[in-house]
């Protein structure tokens, strides 16, 4: 098997040459003549897909089972400071990266620019270098350079490339998440030297060393866990800091909202794990109701302004605060199946909202308009695009067989154990997600098709191969998840066990021992004999 | 055959892959061959699966069979499991027989649509999705069948989708079931917190065990489920509208097996509701009897003839729930399967009704068709006797039977409006019966003579007709029009069901145990929890008896009001009733009245208060630099006025700081 490749000591660094590739094939973009279009498209394509071919590697060689970080690359770099060139992989991570492996050949394949291919491109490979740098840091300076770095690409793409509305929503984007970014670097730099001066020993940014030392005091903790906290909500987004976010996704060009939906808001949730729950497990517990709260609120509230939108992209756009709202919840609720849940439902919005975004694109290519009152009967005039729609619609509303609902199921039932209440307001935003996507989709595709959209066409050859990947491994998840929750629970369970050791917090026995409790409890109470309820004892006279 | 129980569902999901990906190729009828074949493949499947159980000791009859795991996590296990048991089984050899049949009359129904090909994709993906929600071993995987007919139905509801109409009543089924669903799916987290499994053979020996206010929100919660997926108050309110698609998924989704899977899924969970606090079967057996009521009174006004039908179904549906609260879980499976027979049946006949008039649907403009559709009138005549109660058609034998036990858990009361509910049944389908296939023709040339002469013969009851109805009297048919019997593939399946209408009493007569070959099969899925009767035999002859005689009350009047005509329609067919008592208009208010308001409220919240809030911080940032910047003005006089003024100002304070 491929899994043997040996993970602790590889003689190919995979995770460096990860980061490096795409920053590699900005470069030679960049190098590349400008009045070769077609040449800048295919090398920036060649080197996405050689990426991604990288991350399925990597997939294939992951240790299956195992809850630790694996092909660790460490090397010191600023040593008296205590930086070092740290990445590792971990099956929290690992999906996230085949997923952005896989999803930024298929945004450029899927929506080419209409001026200047150039430094389009560029801008999308230093984007994709610095996804995957922060997925894979495991040093804290490393991790806050790639989690700015990824600022700069997408502020020129939505500003350079998009719509109306371009600059605003480009500038809203840049300033709301450098805000956010520079309060996590104040709490970088006090977590540092304080637990330095708390453990005695040299300053280092070293994540895995700060995170099992866990030295500096508990309030002080609770501080700064609330300043990565708000870059995190802010990325993520989290209500009540989600309004950068319809902007952008709406403004962007398609590749752009393509890789924003599907990557970027995951760097957000990814940072709740990594830098949240495993680097500060007591004020995470400490702060978890406020999180389930907000992201409780989110789910509803951003379905609920979702159902009320006039543009198509901008209702899929608030779709995406509801669901990252599901996974905020399934992250805080500190339970197996809600992490893991969490974890995956991060690939799948980026599968289903990325495809929807994408469809999205097809059809403004086509109309030029997103207004849902502009579009009308699409299913008649272009079937291809309406059944790939609809596919990855009801993805998006949960529909068991797809990949959405293993998520959501997943999350709700974590949930449910430790956090009831936020859980049973968060099931109403299932209902909620069924109304805005089937209204828009009534709207736009059901009904007479009018002369406007009539000739609009079908999806071309290549525009269809585009979304087979996607629609194939939304049907792959939601029929056959186990190979990714089989590398996602591993690290889960750590993750878990990490926190416990450091709180009071104890898992409930049910998330982990499952089918036993049930054993337990018939045992503790033998059922008795049970005739028919009522018998003999009509009730016809109580009311309904 | 039992390590095949797999195969039942996956014939039909091959022929859904094959007519997916190559449907497209096939010419008419071909997709409906493949359709009705690997459904009737199942059917045989079942079938030997049912014979190999029947040879196994009674209480051995429950085989899992694992596929693959599903989901894993922690202590969580999910397997993709069928569970074939006697309740089981029965399901799903009356959903493999009636599907089978229904795809044979849809290649004669659907003949010459230019969707024929995709109308069968989305027929077998119905019948791969009932029979997962059937089969499976897990309340999550009843769960994914559950919501697999959901999506099929919405497909299949809004199929001639450039109708906007068909279009919302899709939407509108789907999204009304998915409040039914948050309750199924609270009661699946609930069911994991408590044992930490979801597989009945996990679940339901726990019923005892738990707290009883545990099991009772359980169950409560999977009964909410259960009340959209079977249409009952108050959530019924979309199965009407779902008679927009085309009439054989009318017959299969919306009458003989989907809408039954919320009774399915009471009587699965049966250990759970034995355990319950009293007050959860008793809401059940009331919101049944409520239901069955309110929707025959609804029927009994309706002029389209599949509203009828769907009101009916609507009305049957709340008997079987009847049963379920009264404990009397065999009652419920029985009534389920002869119901699923005439019902199904009744809507083929009226699709063949509705095809032999060239799309006309409209009871007032038919009459007489007896004549001209004799098979299409003889086995609608079975239906409608079965359903209206007369013996020894099927339906007398089971709705007697929930009367019997509505009686005798629940009291007269209960009792009483289930009687009525029976007589308004007997009114309403003779009605149905009567103006359709009897009387005079009021179509072609009898419609074109003017229809002030329609009225005057008194089957209209116009009074009050929304004006869109007014329509009537404008008839689409030629003078010359006759009406045709419909094709073999369409009345070969009709005769089937009927001999099904006619005699599937048979499968559980109240004469004898000997005879009661449903109960003594069902029996050791529900032996805990099924009441048994304790009335005496005379007492019950006497009900059945009141029951028989309330149901002939009903057809006389029906017949004199619409055959003798000595009776005004206009004393039922009221105007509230026509409208369904306005319910369905005030939840249309309510959702485009205060329920866009909230939205259009939270909007504004989005967009003034939160994000003006954001964007009000960069105003006053931008403000306030704008500001500052004046400060910046380059001039040295300036900035040594500033000095100065700065070093007054820590002088003054570092004086009053030493003053005091």
């Amino acid at each position: 098997m491929l899994a043997a490749v040996s993970h602790s000591s590889p003689s190919f660094p995979l995770l460096t040459a990860l980061v490096v590739l795409p920053g590699l094939g900005a470069l030679v973009v960049a190098l590349l003549p400008r009045r070769r279009p077609e040449l800048v498209r295919l090398t920036a394509v060649l080197f996405s897909s050689a990426v991604g071919a990288l991350t399925l590697w990597l997939l294939a060689a992951f240790e299956t089972g195992e809850g630790g970080f694996q092909f660790v690359s460490l090397h010191p770099w600023v040593e008296d400071l205590g930086i070092s060139w740290h990445l590792g992989v971990d099956g929290i991570s690992l999906l996230l990266v085949v997923l952005t492996g896989i999803l930024f050949p298929i945004a450029m394949l899927g929506a080419a620019p209409h001026h200047d291919p150039k430094p389009y491109y560029a801008w999308l490979l230093v984007l994709e270098a610095g996804c995957l740098g922060v997925f894979l840091a495991l040093d804290l300076f490393v991790f806050f350079v790639f989690f700015e770095i990824v600022l700069v690409p997408m502020y020129f793409l939505i500003g350079g490339w998009g719509h109306g509305n371009r600059v605003y929503a480009a500038l809203k984007f840049f300033l709301f998440t450098m805000f956010g970014s520079a309060l996590m670097l104040v709490g970088i730099l006090s977590l540092v030297i304080l637990s330095a001066k708390a453990s005695g020993g040299p300053l280092t940014f070293d994540l895995v060393e700060l995170a099992t030392s866990q030295s500096v005091a508990t309030v002080t903790a609770r501080w700064i866990f609330l300043a990565f906290a708000i870059a995190f909500a802010i990325k993520t987004p989290l209500f009540p800091v989600h309004t950068w976010l319809p902007d952008a996704h709406t403004e962007a060009p398609t590749a752009g909202s393509v890789i924003l939906a599907g990557v970027m808001l995951k760097l957000g949730t990814y940072g709740f794990l990594r830098f949240g729950l495993y680097l500060f497990p007591e004020a995470t517990v400490y702060f978890a109701p406020l999180l389930l709260t907000l992201g409780t609120i989110g789910i509803l509230y951003a379905a609920v302004v979702a159902t009320m939108q006039k543009d198509l992209k901008r209702l899929v756009a608030y779709s995406s605060v509801a669901h990252l709202g599901f996974i905020v919840l399934g992250t805080f609720a500190l339970t197996q199946q809600g992490l893991t849940g969490g974890v995956l439902q991060m690939v799948n919005h980026g599968l289903s909202t990325g495809a929807l975004f994408l469809l999205v694109g097809f059809i403004y290519e086509r109309r030029h308009t997103r207004e849902i009152s502009e579009l009308k009967g699409l299913q008649t005039a272009a079937p291809v695009l309406a059944a790939f729609f609809t596919v990855t619609m009801f993805a998006s509303i949960g529909l068991p067989g797809l990949n959405g609902f293993v998520g959501e199921f997943l999350i709700l039932t974590g949930s449910f154990l430790t956090a009831r209440w936020w859980t049973v307001a968060a099931a109403l935003g299932v209902i909620l997600a069924a109304l805005y996507l089937l209204w828009a989709y009534q709207r736009v595709f059901h009904g007479p098709t009018d002369d406007a959209n009539r000739d609009m066409g079908d999806l071309k050859g290549w525009e269809s191969l585009v979304m087979v990947p996607l629609v194939a491994l939304i049907v792959f998840l939601g029929v056959y998840p186990k190979p990714a929750l089989d590398r996602i629970d591993p690290a889960v369970t750590e993750l878990i066990d990490h926190v416990e050791e450091f709180t009071d917090y104890r898992e409930p026995t049910v998330a982990t021992a499952g089918a036993a409790v049930g054993a337990e409890l018939i045992a503790a109470n033998p059922p008795e004999e049970h005739g028919a309820h009522g018998d003999g004892d009509p009730h016809g006279e109580e009311g309904e | 055959m039992l390590d095949y129980v797999w195969v039942i569902p996956a014939l039909p999901l091959a022929g859904f892959l094959v007519l997916l990906f190559g449907g497209q190729r096939l010419k008419e009828p071909w997709p409906g061959v493949i359709g009705a074949v690997t459904v009737s493949g199942s059917f045989l499947v079942t079938l030997a699966v049912f014979i190999d159980l029947r040879g196994m000791p009674a209480e051995e009859r429950t085989v899992v069979d694992v596929l693959y795991t599903w989901l894993p996590v922690g202590g969580l296990h999910v397997d993709v499991a069928t569970l074939a048991d006697p309740l089981s089984i029965s399901m799903c050899m009356f959903v493999t027989g009636i599907a089978a049949l229904i795809h044979v009359y849809s290649i004669g129904y659907m003949h010459g649509d230019p969707k024929f090909g995709r109308f069968f994709v989305y027929l077998n993906l119905f019948v791969f999705s009932m029979l997962v929600l059937v089969l499976g071993n897990s309340l999550l995987l009843t769960f994914v069948g559950w919501e697999g007919v959901g999506l099929c139905s919405y497909f299949l509801i809004s199929f001639w989708f450039t109708e906007e109409a068909n279009a919302v009543a899709g939407k509108k089924a789907f999204v009304t079931n998915r409040i039914g669903d948050f309750g199924f799916m609270l009661a699946i987290f609930l069911t994991f917190l408590t044992v930490g499994s979801l597989a009945y053979e996990e679940v339901l020996p726990a019923a005892g065990s738990m707290a009883t206010s545990t099991v009772t929100a359980i169950a409560a919660l999977l009964f909410i489920g259960a009340i959209g997926k079977s249409a009952q108050i108050p959530l019924y309110v979309w199965l009407p509208d779902a008679m927009a698609g085309p009439t054989p998924v009318s017959a299969l989704i919306h009458a003989a097996t989907m809408v039954t899977a919320g009774v399915y899924l009471m009587i699965r969970i049966n250990p759970l509701l034995a355990v319950s606090a009293d007050w959860l079967p008793t809401t059940i057996a009331w919101i049944g009897v409520a239901t069955a009521l309110l929707a025959a009174t609804i029927a009994v006004a309706q002029n389209d003839i599949k509203k009828v039908l769907a009101y009916s179904t609507v009305s049957q549906l709340g008997f079987m729930f009847v049963a379920i609260g009264s404990g009397a879980y065999v009652a419920a499976a029985f009534h389920m399967i002869t119901h699923a027979f005439f019902k199904g049946l009744m809507f083929l006949a009226a699709g063949s009704v509705i095809h032999g008039m060239h799309e006309e649907q409209d009871m007032r403009k038919m009459g007489g068709l007896r004549r001209y559709m004799p098979v299409t009138f003889l086995t609608f005549l079975v239906g409608w006797l079965a359903i209206a109660g007369i013996p020894p058609f099927a339906g007398f034998w089971s709705k007697d039977e929930i009367l019997l036990f509505a009686w005798q858990e629940h009291g007269v009361a209960l009792w009483v409006v289930g009687l009525v509910a029976a007589l308004l049944t007997a009114l309403y389908m003779s009605r149905l019966m009567f103006l359709t296939f009897f009387g005079e023709p009021r179509w072609g040339a009898a419609a074109l003579e003017g229809s002030s002469e329609t009225a005057a013969e008194g089957h209209g009851g116009d009074d009050g007709e929304d004006p869109a109805e007014a329509v009537h009297g404008e008839p689409h048919l030629d003078a010359d029009f006759r009406p045709h019997e419909s094709p073999p593939t369409m009345t070969v399946p009709l005769v089937l069901l009927a001999v099904f209408s006619a005699g599937a009493g048979i499968f559980n007569l109240p004469f004898s145990a000997n005879f009661k070959f449903l109960e003594s099969w069902i029996e050791p899925v529900v032996e805990t929890a099924e009441a048994h009767i304790t009335v005496s035999g005379a007492e019950q002859f006497v009900l059945a008896a009141i029951s028989v005689v309330f149901a002939a009350v009903g057809i006389f009047l029906a017949y004199r009001t619409y055959l003798a005509h000595k009776i005004d329609a206009s004393l039922f067919e009221r105007d509230i009733l026509a409208r369904a008592w306005h319910i369905d208009e005030g939840y249309a208010a309510f959702v485009s009245g205060p329920g866009t308001w909230l939205f259009d409220a939270l909007v504004f919240v989005d967009t003034r208060i939160v994000d003006g809030a954001v964007n009000g911080v960069a105003t006053v940032v931008r403000g306030g630099s704008l500001g500052l910047r004046r400060l910046q003005s380059g001039y040295v006089r300036n900035y040594a006025l500033w000095l100065a003024v700065g070093a007054v100002l820590v002088l003054a304070w570092f004086l009053t700081k030493a003053g005091i």
